[in-house]
């Protein structure tokens, strides 16, 4: 919404300068978005005459002339075929600026005459969109006028508005809210209405559903044509295009009243009646309206249609756009003029359906007043009269707009209590009435006792043009805003008792915990947006159509990412073209799998992809038992239950590599992660170089630490007797899992035995084929006296017994 | 005594003559070992008179000792120059690089979202979470967003597609809807704070479809909106880290919050960036507001017995801010290089004692 000083003026009887009307309106809710001041634009222009003008000596169509300006006499070459001697227009002295041309002046010869300084066109002084010649101006001006108040210029003030206050949305309402906010006096705003003459011969008819309410006039023997210079001034300052007067009325009354009006040409209506229903399409067929400008709307049932002929004719999109059949012009003489009221909702679902976004259409909305419909029509008609003459018929009014706001039972001490304002009560009332509201007191009180008990609970009424306010709380904002925001005082907030044991739940301290173990383990955090594209999301076991975004802001991002890999080798994948191809990256965050809340999951993801630089020392790329040793350290830290976990090989989804990858889980439907290398397929479709490593654990898969009450920990109990170690090699299947004859030797003897470890796997000459040997390192914890050799040698013959349940031979 | 002298100066040109530890012991047991000459000249002892045992015994003993010590000396002289020469052999060059270890990084938005909850627990904020698919209710409708209201299309929603009972799932706008939530769940007092991501059908410069809130609420007895400017300005007076933080407090509108604000911080834009604690400029950094009786009502509290307070932040943004981070959407990237520039260290993890980074 824009506006000029100059126009507020009409309203406010202040002396604000533009900073402190924008300051005034910021403070009280209007966010001035920016001031738009041609005095700084146009700063080095100025009038000036020409006092003679002679034929260029080089070019026919250049001109030499001698020009009076504010810096003397000077000699400017001029192109234009209209400069001549006498002529006053604007000057523009060396080194200035030019907007319109977007450059700055320079000395410097024309055709070998040396120009000093330029005579500007409205162009050129972005006064106009175009222009022909230089600009001419009245000989009344003096030489030196700065060309702002040569030309009438003011600062345009654009801010923005907010849905609830369509006020705002003309000029009075801005100038309401600033006089309450002590800027100046708001003017007498009210409109007289104008006796008709004689009974309107165009009848409206309403259907309450298409436009509910409907105000008419019938204004014979107008004299349409441009509109008077303050009015094409003041339209074109707020960026409007002046067309003619009739139309210039209506486009100031919406800018003025927020009430955007439509005026027919009343020659051009077929039948003696305007009636509003709703659009027809699908019923008798496609139905259609060439609007105002000029393009073809198709009509729907959800749209608001004024018709004639009876209701067959389309004349208009109601509160939206007129209709071009009905338009006026310059032969136009006898006019009817709509002020309606149309639904907010209606007009913009209109608007969206036709693209159609007019000052009318967004005037209605976001509501229009729903008491303007009459004054809107006297407003128009003393405008039209003044401006074109004619005699105005009685007024119509049919239908009934939505009624006006209720009162609201009102303790001005509620005022206090919300927004910890101390004001006196007074205050918030007389602030209420300044905005148009009407405080009473209750039912129950006689108005003599209301004026002695102020602080009493009151009855106050919002304006028709105030729809917004439906409680006490609405209330509150309006004194206090007011009365500013400023005024607030700064309360602490009451101290409560710190939850014991820190405010996050077990998830959240585990995202936490996750996220710094894995920076400390050379990870780097990324964070990814959530949605993958439906191809890549079935890659990784997505892409259910209930997962499918309906408006995605491109066909690679119209998916919810199954999984928080993809994401991840992609960035490694931009990475690598970039020329950084080594890259270890985990994020931590939501990965999708149905649309209920339950059915998201929190996912700590890694991979890694190792592209060391090479080492002087030939040491060894990382590889996938670095992510599984990340993977372990990283559980253990978030309190998994570690030492149960299985690994479960060949388990793991189908985007791994199936013989490189396996589940950690507690059981096939406790799964906690999946880690292994990512399947050469998958990276090939991702168009990334692999090989790829890496992990996903599902946070809520791990189970909730238990509740201690204390803190304390068993006793610390080492042994006094030294450990031993004892070595063996079995011989396993080659397809056997190493992990499983560990767990069994380590099973022998649960008391005594404290690890077993993998100290060598092997497979050639002296295996046979088919066969691997791994060697293992079991280490003995003796407890109460050390073993004898005995003792050793039984447990060394339950170590072999267990291992060859599980299938490893002792090798001899 | 001339065999005794001559005998000495010949084992101790033999000492002095051993270039290694080897010889060095041949000397020794050719001197002092069981058959050795010093040894050889003991034994003859016993057949001497007691006299002659007396002056010999005495001569003898002296020499053997005099050879052990030099023999002594020597072998420490030899170690010595022997671990000389083999820790000269065994250098290395250390100016060598130590073998590659990546470094990890803590992402910014991570890091601002772990800040911001740290000052908030200390004012006794609980963290609530909720899902980012959501449903009309949550999202718009207890929120006193009305159907159909033109305050929808300014969300610029991320929509499902229409289920066969008419009913849209959508990506919530706002963590407002974990605030509907706990309110549904929990009865007052509520402090919490709902971090999250949240989702808008926009990308430029300054926008990305994705991005993260914070949002906060309050319902209490009795609590006002002077308790929310005295949160408010305290978090981001500790969030900057300088006491040079200056707010203002400005009326706006939001369905949800009645009176609503928006909350600027004083700045300085010249030169192309923004700097917090200085200049004369405002920027726009969060929403605010009592939270609306209709918000109240449907998430069944009395307005009339509780009120509250409400706000919202881009972690993204106030991190861009803090952190002097001129693109929104380079968060989103996943450059190394940027991560590694912009990345905090795994032990920066905010906290009362050592700051917040």
């Amino acid at each position: 919404m824009k506006f000029t000083l100059s126009w507020l003026k009409d309203h406010l009887e202040t002396t604000a300068t533009v900073p402190e009307i924008v300051a005034a309106m910021t403070m009280a809710g209007l966010e001035v978005e920016h001031v738009i001041d041609p005095a700084t634009k146009l700063k080095p222009f100025t009038v000036c005459k020409i006092v003679e003008a002679a034929r260029h000596p080089n070019a026919d169509r250049l001109q030499v002339c001698q020009v009076d300006t504010v810096d003397g006499r000077k000699e400017i070459v001029c192109g234009a075929p209209n400069a001549r001697a006498g002529l006053t227009t604007i000057y523009a002295p060396i080194g200035a600026y030019v907007p319109g041309l977007d450059v700055t002046l320079v000395e410097k010869p024309v055709r070998g005459v040396v120009s000093n300084g330029m005579l500007c066109s409205a162009a050129e002084l972005e006064y106009a969109t175009e222009s022909d010649g230089i600009m001419e101006l009245p000989d009344a001006l003096p030489v030196g006028t700065p060309a702002v108040d040569a030309l009438g210029l003011e600062a345009v003030i654009d801010f923005e508005v907010t849905p609830n206050r369509p006020d705002w949305l003309g000029v009075v309402g801005i100038a309401r809210d600033l006089a309450a906010a002590g800027v100046g006096k708001l003017k007498d705003v009210s409109i007289a209405s104008i006796p008709g003459t004689f009974p309107s011969p165009i009848t409206v008819k309403v259907d309450g559903e298409a436009c509910p309410a409907f105000a008419g006039r019938y204004i014979r023997g107008v004299k349409n044509g441009l509109s008077p210079k303050w009015l094409q001034d003041r339209l074109t300052a707020i960026g409007l295009r002046p067309i003619n007067a009739l139309v210039d009325v209506t486009n100031l009354i919406t800018y003025d009243r927020a009430r955007p009006l439509h005026v027919y040409d009343a020659h051009k209506l077929s039948g003696a009646e305007i009636s509003t229903r709703l659009g027809r399409h699908g019923v008798h067929g496609d139905e259609h309206l060439i609007a105002l400008d000029g393009k073809t709307y198709e009509l729907t049932p959800e749209m608001s249609v004024i018709a004639d002929a009876s209701g067959e004719r389309p004349i208009g999109l109601g509160g939206v756009m007129g209709g071009e059949s009905t338009g006026c012009s310059e032969e136009t003489t006898d006019v009817f003029v709509e002020s309606a009221w149309f639904d907010p909702i209606r007009t913009a679902q209109t608007g969206r359906a036709t693209g159609i976004a007019s000052d009318a259409q967004y005037r209605f909305a976001r509501t229009v007043d729903t008491g303007s419909l009459v004054p809107g029509i006297e407003l128009a008609t003393k405008l039209i009269l003044e401006l074109c003459g004619g005699e105005p018929s009685e007024v119509l009014l049919v239908g009934e707009a939505p009624a006006a706001p209720k009162p609201i039972l009102f303790d001005p001490a509620y005022v206090g209590q919300l927004s910890g304002l101390e004001i006196a009560p007074e205050r918030s009332l007389q602030i209420l009435r300044d905005l148009g509201f009407t405080v009473e007191p209750p039912k129950d009180v006689s108005a003599a006792d209301f004026v002695t008990h102020a602080e009493s609970v009151v009855c106050v009424t919002p304006p028709t043009f105030r729809r917004d306010v439906e409680g006490k709380a609405d209330l509150v904002e309006e004194v206090a805003r007011i009365a500013g925001y400023g005024a607030l005082p700064s309360t602490p907030l009451p101290e409560v008792p710190r939850a014991v044991g820190g405010i996050l739940t077990a998830k959240q301290a585990r995202a936490r915990t996750a996220r710094r173990a894995l920076a400390a383990a050379g990870y780097s955090e990324a964070v990814t947006f959530s949605f993958t594209s439906h191809e890549t999301a079935r890659l990784f076991g997505g892409g259910q159509p209930e997962m499918l975004l309906a408006n995605p802001i491109a066909s690679e991002l119209d998916c919810m990412r199954p999984s928080l890999l993809p994401n991840l080798i992609d960035a490694a994948g931009r990475n690598a073209r970039q020329g950084f191809p080594d890259a270890a990256l985990f994020e931590i965050g939501p990965t999708f799998h149905g649309e209920r809340p339950n059915d998201q999951r929190t996912v700590v993801a890694a991979i890694l992809v190792p592209k060391a630089p090479r080492g002087w020392n030939k040491a060894a790329q990382d590889d996938v038992f670095t992510v599984k040793a990340d993977l372990l350290a990283l559980l253990e830290e978030l309190g998994a239950p570690v030492a149960s976990l299985q690994t479960a090989q060949g388990s793991a989804s189908s985007w791994w590599h199936p013989g490189r990858s396996a589940r950690l889980q507690l059981g096939p439907k406790a799964v906690m992660a999946e880690f292994g290398e990512i399947h050469p397929a998958v990276l090939k479709a991702l168009d990334v170089a692999g090989p790829v490593y890496g992990f996903e654990i599902t946070l809520e898969a791990i189970p909730e630490p238990k509740k201690k009450s204390i803190k304390t920990r068993p006793a610390f109990s080492p042994s006094a007797l030294m450990p031993l170690t004892r070595d063996f090699a079995f011989l396993v299947e080659k397809t056997k899992a190493a992990g499983d004859l560990v767990k069994a030797a380590a099973g022998a003897d649960k008391a005594l035995i404290t690890a077993a470890r993998v100290f060598d796997v092997y497979e050639g000459p002296g295996v046979p084929e088919g066969f691997k040997s791994i060697a293992i390192e079991v280490v003995v914890q003796p407890r109460e006296a050390t073993l004898t050799e005995a003792e050793i040698e039984a447990l060394s013959a339950k170590i072999v017994a267990a291992a060859e349940k599980a299938g490893g031979k002792l090798r001899s | 005594m001339t065999d005794l002298n001559t005998l000495e100066s010949d084992v101790l040109a033999q000492v002095a003559g051993a270039t290694d530890l080897q010889a060095l012991d041949a000397v020794r047991v050719a001197a002092v070992g069981k058959t050795g000459s010093i040894s050889g000249l003991l034994k003859t002892l016993g057949a001497m008179s007691p006299e002659e045992r007396k002056t010999q015994g005495a001569a003898i003993n002296a020499l053997r000792d005099k050879v052990a010590n030099a023999i002594a000396e020597k072998k420490a002289g030899l170690e010595a120059a022997e671990l000389d020469a083999r820790l000269a052999s065994e250098t290395l060059d250390l100016s060598l690089p130590a073998p590659y270890r990546r470094k990890g990084s803590v992402h910014p938005t991570m890091q601002t979202m772990d800040e911001m909850i740290a000052i908030f627990a200390e004012m006794g904020f609980a963290v609530a979470e909720g899902p980012d698919i959501e449903d009309d209710f949550h999202n718009f409708t207890a929120l006193n967003f009305p159907p159909k209201h033109p305050a929808r299309e300014m969300h610029d929603t991320f929509f499902f597609n229409t289920k066969e009972n008419g009913e849209r799932m959508l990506l919530r706008t706002h963590t407002s809807p974990v605030q509907v939530r706990t309110m549904v769940s929990q009865k007052p007092p509520i402090r919490i704070i709902a971090p999250g991501r949240t989702y808008r059908v926009d990308n430029d410069a300054t926008h990305t479809p994705v991005f993260h809130q914070v949002e906060g609420l309050v319902i209490d007895k009795g609590i006002h909106m002077g308790h929310l400017k005295w949160t408010l300005e305290t978090f981001l007076a500790r969030f900057f880290e300088t006491d040079a933080v200056t707010t203002q407090f400005r009326p706006h509108h939001f369905p949800f919050t009645e009176p609503s604000a928006e909350m600027d911080v004083q700045c300085d834009r010249s030169g192309g960036e923004i700097k917090i604690g200085q200049g004369t400029s405002w920027l726009e950094i969060l929403g605010c507001g009592m939270v609306h009786p209709n918000v109240l009502r449907a998430c069944g509290i009395d307005p009339d017995e509780y009120q509250g307070f409400a706000f919202g932040m881009g972690v993204d943004r106030l991190g861009m801010l803090k952190y002097g981070m001129p693109d929104l959407r380079d968060m989103w990237s996943s450059d190394v290089r940027w991560l590694a520039h912009y990345g905090f260290s795994a032990f920066a993890a905010p906290n009362p004692a050592s700051g917040l980074s």
